[in-house]
This record gives structure tokens, C-alpha cells and sequence, in this order.
């Protein structure tokens, strides 16, 4: 049991952790904009410690760089798709249950 | 511990699956398919880590590349659309 072992495996136990943690609140929050906050724990911090965690098992090899390779392309993409889903919301209309409403537009 | 991560990406896929069957907006259901995407990608890269092949990364690579397309695709369909089910999301 060498350090890389004990590293990796530290990193894949919260990984998955937080993975079923974002399961769960994706689940269980009331409206849409904090089930995004939910995905969005999922999207970066689980997905870049599993990822982390699975670099030990491979090395110093061609494996770990396209790990890396894998973790800088969802640390792009994810907040861009969860950016795109919450303006593609709020455009169409979807409002959280408790905020206020915007006036109605004056009479000019 | 491989073993023990793989079983919570596939609990977390199943509770999002079910997010995606219950979803009361279609943007619910987009976002948890989104999230099935990425554990999916998760559990390519492990089981490629199980067997001891890096084969298995360019398939993980690939997929989220697909799976940011197509969500970004989704999304350019419905940006449009009337809310569906919005009489309980609205105040």
C-alpha cells in the first residue's frame, strides 16, 4: 500500500460521496434553479475528484494525461451547458415559486 | 475501492434517471440527462481503470464531447418553447 494508493483511493471515496450527495439533492430540492445548484456539485468537484482518483491506477502513463484531458473538458463544458439550461429557462418563462413578481409593463 | 466508486456512480445514475422520469418541467429532465451523461463518462473512465486499458478514455473522451452537443442542442429546441407545467413553478 504505497502513497499513491491510499491518495487515490481517498480522492475516489469523496468523489463518490458526492456523487450520490448530488443524486440525492437533485431529488430532493424544490424547484429547477437549485436542482442546477445540485448538478452542479456533480458536474466539477465529484467528477474532477473521481478522475483525480482514478490517476494513480495508471501511472505515469498515456492514461493519465487522457485523464487529464477528460477532466479539462468537463471543467469546460459543464458550466457552459448548466449556464445555457438556466438562461434557456429563464427566457421561456420559468420563475422560482417564491421570488417577486416584475411589474406588470406601464401604460405609456 | 474501484469497485465501491462504481456502485455509487451507478446509485447516482439511478437517482437521476428517476429526476429525469419525474422531472414536472422538460428543463428538469435536460438537466438530469445532462448529469447521466457525465456519471456516464465517470463510469467508462473506471471501467477502463478496471481493466487496465486506456482504450476505454477515448471512449469517455468521445462521450462527453456527444454529450455536450447534444445538450447544448437541446436546449437551442426548447429555449422557445411555453414552459410546460409552469402553473406550479410560478408564484
Amino acid at each position: 500500500m504505497d502513497f499513491g494508493a491510499i491518495a487515490g483511493g481517498t480522492l475516489l471515496g469523496v468523489g463518490a460521496l458526492l456523487l450520490v450527495v448530488g443524486g440525492i439533492g437533485i431529488n430532493r430540492f424544490p424547484h429547477f434553479y437549485s436542482r442546477l445548484h445540485a448538478a452542479g456539485v456533480i458536474d466539477t468537484l465529484a467528477a474532477a475528484l473521481v478522475l483525480a482518483g482514478l490517476a494513480p491506477v495508471f501511472g505515469w502513463t498515456l492514461g493519465t494525461l487522457k485523464l487529464a484531458m477528460i477532466l479539462v473538458f468537463l471543467l469546460f463544458t459543464s458550466p457552459t451547458a448548466c449556464h445555457a439550461l438556466a438562461r434557456s429557462a429563464h427566457l421561456s418563462g420559468l420563475r422560482e415559486p417564491r421570488a417577486p413578481q416584475e411589474p406588470p409593463p406601464s401604460q405609456s | 475501492m474501484l469497485l465501491a466508486a462504481g456502485v455509487a456512480i451507478l446509485v447516482a445514475m439511478g437517482l437521476a434517471l428517476l429526476r429525469t422520469l419525474l422531472g414536472p418541467t422538460i428543463w428538469d429532465r435536460i438537466l438530469a440527462v445532462n448529469s447521466f451523461g457525465t456519471k456516464t463518462v465517470l463510469l467508462i473512465a473506471l471501467l477502463g481503470a478496471l481493466a487496465g486499458r486506456t482504450d476505454y478514455l477515448d471512449v469517455a473522451l468521445l462521450y462527453a464531447l456527444i454529450n455536450f452537443i447534444g445538450t447544448v442542442a437541446l436546449m437551442k429546441y426548447v429555449e422557445t418553447a411555453p414552459p410546460e407545467g409552469a402553473a406550479g413553478e410560478r408564484s
